[in-house]
């Protein structure tokens, strides 16, 4: 899993009927201190999360565990909101 | 599977129901060397491991293969805490730095280049 933020949404029309209803987000990549690092993805959310908002994503086959994307073809999901991080 | 260091943790409330009571830590990916590789990444734990505790974790599906009752979406897992890297030089390769865990026994390495 990585740190993401939030940084915008995505709207589909045109797109696998598996997918409907699926809120599509995009997220930069944050180091655990906060700071933005390379590259964007678009991800689904399964948890509620918004824009601005610190999350945990998963990628890969794992993302098809999240709630609700049995058999969809995702390859990223939100799986959680961050409240905290504590570096040692 | 993969070496890493743990540096941190992650609280989180709003998640998948099937992540509840599970560990989420900051792992910093290590060469066999234990240099720093890579970005840190957020895995789960099956294992107990400790802030500043040398680890090794798996990638992928099976990152959800510790918890086979009711698998969370993991993609990367926490799977073994690390008691000794042991590192054999290949021949006429140039000297590797030591790793930086002390190992009971000293330096292995240099008593196998004496043989």
């Amino acid at each position: 899993m990585i740190l993401a933020r939030v940084v915008g949404t995505v709207v589909a029309t045109r797109k696998d009927p598996r997918l409907e209803g699926k809120k599509l987000l995009i997220l930069k990549p944050v180091s655990p201190e906060g700071k933005d690092e390379a590259g964007y993805v678009v991800s689904v959310d399964t948890v509620g999360a918004g824009v601005r908002e610190r999350v945990i994503s998963v990628s890969g086959s794992s993302a098809r565990m999240a709630d609700g994307c049995k058999d969809v073809p995702v390859d990223n999901a939100i799986i959680g909101i961050v409240d905290e991080v504590a570096m040692d | 599977m993969y070496l890493g260091r743990v540096t941190g943790c992650v609280w989180s409330t709003a998640k998948d129901s099937r992540m509840d009571g599970k560990r989420l830590l900051i792992v910093q990916p290590l060469t066999p060397e234990l240099k720093s590789t890579g970005k840190p990444l957020v895995c789960g734990d099956s294992t107990g491991a400790g802030a500043g505790e040398l680890v090794y974790w798996v990638r992928g599906k099976e990152a959800s293969f510790p918890f086979p009752d009711d698998p969370p979406p993991f993609d990367t897992t926490i799977v073994g805490i690390v008691d000794t890297v042991h590192l054999k030089r290949p021949s006429g390769a140039a000297p590797r730095e030591r790793p930086t865990q002390p190992t009971a026994k000293g330096d292995r390495l240099s008593h196998r280049k004496s043989k």
